[in-house]
């Protein structure tokens, strides 16, 4: 067992809102220098950029998890975390199905695919900052069925979590964790809505630049930097813990 | 006014909840974010909406609103209808697009607070 120092939600510059220099590299690097041990890239309802931040973790040391922000039907934003590639494909093929409208960059931003040495090769047209058509509980049980984490995102925001969206959790959602932005601690949050003690919280930066990465972060004691461990960790399993 | 005044000025469809038509309708509120109306919105107050989720019942009970008018011919999900059902909450459906209905309701005396 070990404790894992984790950024679970960046961008990068596949994200419409991401920047330009979120490339996997520069965002490894980051990740390191703020003594990051593990991160999870998040980008808004798409995925083509994991597998190149994950091979330019791999040569430095860093653990990266493949994720997606999904954005439901409600337009609430719900973290998507997989171990498996096959999973996490299978979620972003539902998504693409799901997901109309092409980009408009000079209004929203450019969404560009990097390799894993921070080139361009490509630009994603979709309008990623669009609301699929999944409704929240579609969302959360889809990731559980392809064997994934379901995290609602910066429940603290006001606008595009889960709270502000819809008021509160609904009853039959089946969150694994609850996600604090940087602006709140978890016990400020779990104070002021306490029906949330009900869900594990973890603390994320969501960044969207570089020097964002790692302002804040959540520590688990774990067998190792996975999702499944995360899990168990949350759940408090066999000694695992999580730390805010 | 109440309710069914409402439904039947507004061309409204009652989707469930008609237990509720009775009800005096004290002025409106509209957004799509549920934190805003659970804070906003008053007592009696009817709520424009495009959401049809479920928790929708639950707000206009904890604030006590009249009725929710779902927009653009937005159709309640079964839990939504079945819940407003039990409740009597009614859950009223306009053909209009949002900004169209508000305007016709205000024209009807139905205000917001200022
Ligand atoms: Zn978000
Ligand atoms: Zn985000």
């Amino acid at each position: 067992m070990k404790t894992f120092w984790a950024d679970l939600h960046v961008h990068t510059c596949l994200s419409p809102c991401g920047d330009d220099r979120m490339r996997p590299r520069a965002m490894v690097q980051q990740a390191k220098q703020k003594g990051l041990d593990l991160i999870a890239v998040c980008d808004h309802n798409a995925s083509g950029n994991v597998e190149a931040v994950r091979q330019a973790g791999r040569g430095e040391g860093l653990a990266v998890i493949g994720g997606i922000e999904v954005t439901s039907e409600e337009e609430v934003h719900v973290l998507a975390l997989f171990d498996e590639q096959q999973g996490l494909r299978d979620m972003q093929r539902l998504i693409d199905e799901s997901l109309s409208g092409e980009n408009n960059p000079d209004l929203f931003g450019e969404q560009l695919l990097c390799d894993e040495r921070d080139a361009i090769v490509g630009q994603d047209t979709r309008l990623l900052i669009g609301a699929t058509a999944l409704r929240v509980e579609i969302v959360v049980d889809s990731i559980h069925h392809l064997g994934g984490l379901a995290i609602a995102s910066h429940v603290d925001r006001e606008s595009f979590s889960i709270l502000s969206q819809l008021g509160f959790v609904p009853e039959n959602l089946a969150i694994d964790a609850v996600e604090v932005s940087p602006r709140r601690s978890v016990a400020q949050v779990y104070a002021q809505r306490p029906e949330l003690k009900a869900y594990p919280a973890v603390r994320s930066s969501d960044a969207h630049t570089l020097e964002q990465i790692g302002a804040v972060r959540t520590g688990f004691t774990a067998a190792a930097p996975s999702v499944r461990e995360l899990h168990r960790a949350l759940l408090g399993e066999g000694g695992r813990a999580v730390m805010n | 006014m109440n309710v069914s005044d409402l439904v039947q000025r507004a061309e409204l469809a009652v989707k469930a909840g008609a237990g509720g038509l009775d009800a005096e309708v004290t002025g409106g509120y509209a957004s799509d974010l549920l934190s805003a109306v659970m804070a906003n919105a008053v007592e009696g107050n009817v709520w424009v909406t495009w959401h049809a989720h479920p928790n929708i019942v639950a707000v206009a009970l904890l604030v006590k609103l009249s009725a929710i008018i779902l927009v653009a011919g937005r159709q309640p999900e079964d839990e939504t209808a079945e819940k407003a059902e039990q409740e009597g909450v009614p859950i009223l459906v306009s053909s209009l697009p949002a900004f169209e209905l508000v305007g016709r309701l205000h024209a009807m005396g139905v205000a917001g607070a200022t």
